[in-house]
């Protein structure tokens, strides 16, 4: 890829997650290494069951990885911690706080004095356009409004990295669409370290630079996709025959992937 | 077909609810007045008038504030130190599996059991004055206000939990910041049955014996046939118990405003 003497950020090294259950050890993750680039943007997609959300949680710090390590500039991952910002699938926004109490939970907690917290809070509170509705809870909103709040709220404590588990996947496709372009608009002006977890093939291919293909129980990475679709990228860019070309191949792997899951 | 279209609102949508309440006070009150005049129910029921008359007597005689005085302070007291209690206990059991898993069966157990069946051990240990009542009421409120409170604790999404760790959160933090105010909707529910199930304890309490206090003043006259009396500390009770439901309502609008609700 053009430009890669970035910095590395995220340094997954041969991680390993077994589960037990009833019926014995579940092996989620079988040996995952990856490593991601400063403001790379990497998606990993797979079939459910893969172990995707897993490898998120473990780079979050949420769970522990049965062998392996995952390092963030050089320090291992022992916790969760600000400098790893989560975006989840079921917004998980704090039902009792307004918008903007909302996006200033993190800052509060890392001791931003109130003025400065203000002022950031509006700055990405206007990111992702939502500046109307500071004082509202998010009962009032809809749902893309919420994972709006959310990510501005992961934004506002300037994580190194930030951790998307299928941020998009509980809206409708109109919403979905909306929010594919605005984050691609905020990822190209406010550089970031993305990884993304999506099982929406198209949605991969239009926001990243990687696409990793994971492959089913146990989860191993099956093929790292390069997408070499120059940015700025809009809703036009899924037309075109280089978009198609890298989507019905990605498209393809997980679905073998897919028919490997039901035998 | 049982299904049809109806266009026009029905008659009966159209009554506003203060005017169901008006009509609901109205048949109450002359099906009462029915009961009372005829000869079978007249025994145990008094007319409203007769009743009217009581409240009226025993109120400007200064006889019946007492009963209601104590009767609250019982009440109001036994049900805030079974508040006061209830929520470390709550969030002790559902932040600690041990603790959970030694007290629950306790507690269920004790729940079940009818206060007027302790009564006996606590007239002996703490004798019959003011002290045993509100250890009767403290105890019966508390043990719903426990059950309720913690299985919101142990009810606390935990996505939320993982949200506010991954913005940097402690444990402390996720105490006072997640856990406190995502329970507070069943600390309300809590507080609405602890208040409820402590009024019900009220009269049991009070047969320890006192001279003082709507339970005895039910009591008493019963003895006496009084039953216009025994109605009035009925219709009392009621009141107060509606009046502390009301601002636990009250309450729960203000303070957990902000929970979704299915339909409007």
């Amino acid at each position: 890829m053009a430009g890669d003497n970035r910095p590395l950020k995220v340094k997954i090294e041969n991680v390993v997650k077994k589960f037990a259950t009833r019926r014995g050890e579940m092996v989620a993750l079988n040996g995952v290494s990856l490593d991601i680039k400063e403001n790379e943007f990497v998606s990993v997609v797979g079939p459910s069951g893969c172990g995707k959300s897993t490898l998120l949680n473990i780079i979050a710090g949420l769970a522990e990885p049965t062998e392996g390590h995952v390092y963030v500039d050089g320090q291992e991952v022992t916790e969760p911690g600000p400098d790893r910002g989560v975006v989840f699938q079921q917004y998980a926004l704090f039902p009792w706080l307004t918008v903007e109490d909302n996006v200033k939970f993190g800052l509060s907690l890392k001791g931003v004095k109130d003025k400065e917290a203000k002022k950031l809070v509006e700055k990405y509170l206007k990111m992702v356009d939502l500046e109307g509705f500071a004082k509202s809870y998010p009962k009032e909103l809809s749902g893309g409004m919420k994972q709006r709040v959310a990510i501005a709220r992961a934004y506002a404590v300037n994580p190194k990295v930030l951790l998307m588990d299928e941020p998009f996947g509980a809206l409708d496709a109109q919403t979905r669409t909306q929010l594919q372009s605005e984050l691609l608009v905020t990822w190209e002006k406010e550089q970031k370290t993305c990884f993304f977890i999506t099982h929406d093939v198209e949605e991969a291919v239009i926001l990243s630079q990687r696409v990793v293909i994971m492959s089913a129980r146990p989860g191993r990475i099956k093929e790292i996709v390069d997408i070499d679709i120059p940015y700025p990228r809009d809703q036009e860019t899924k037309l075109t025959s280089e978009f198609l070309k890298y989507k019905n191949h990605i498209w393809e792997q997980v679905y073998r992937e897919y028919l490997e899951v039901r035998k | 077909m049982s299904v049809q279209k109806r266009n026009k609102p029905n008659f009966i949508d159209l009554i506003p609810n203060p005017v169901w309440m008006i009509i609901s006070l109205v048949t109450a009150f002359l099906l009462w007045t029915l009961i009372s005049v005829s000869e079978k129910g007249g025994v145990v029921f008094a007319t409203p008038w007769e009743v009217v008359e009581k409240l009226i007597a025993k109120g400007s005689d200064g006889t019946l504030w007492p009963h209601i005085g104590f009767s609250l302070f019982r009440v109001i007291t036994g049900f805030l130190i079974g508040f006061v209690v209830s929520i470390p206990v709550a969030f002790l059991m559902g932040w600690y599996q041990p603790i959970r898993n030694v007290l629950e069966p306790w507690i269920q157990f004790i729940r079940n059991i009818p206060p007027l069946a302790y009564i006996p051990l606590i007239i002996v240990g703490a004798g019959v004055g003011e002290q045993a009542k509100v250890i009767v009421i403290f105890i019966a409120s508390f043990l719903v206000m426990v059950v309720t409170i913690y299985q919101g604790v142990l009810n606390v999404d935990t996505t939320l939990i993982k949200a506010a760790r991954v913005l940097g959160a402690k444990d402390r933090n996720i105490f006072i910041r997640v856990v406190i105010p995502a329970s507070t909707p069943f600390i309300l529910t809590g507080a609405r049955l602890g208040l409820s199930s402590a009024l019900t304890t009220l009269v049991a309490a009070e047969l320890t014996g006192a001279s003082k206090g709507l339970g005895m003043m039910i009591q008493k006259a019963s003895g006496y046939y009084d039953m216009a009396t025994v109605l009035l500390g009925i219709f009392i009770i009621g009141i107060i118990g509606i009046s502390m439901e009301k601002f636990v309502q009250f309450l729960e609008r203000r303070l957990t405003g902000w929970q979704e609700t299915i339909g409007r």
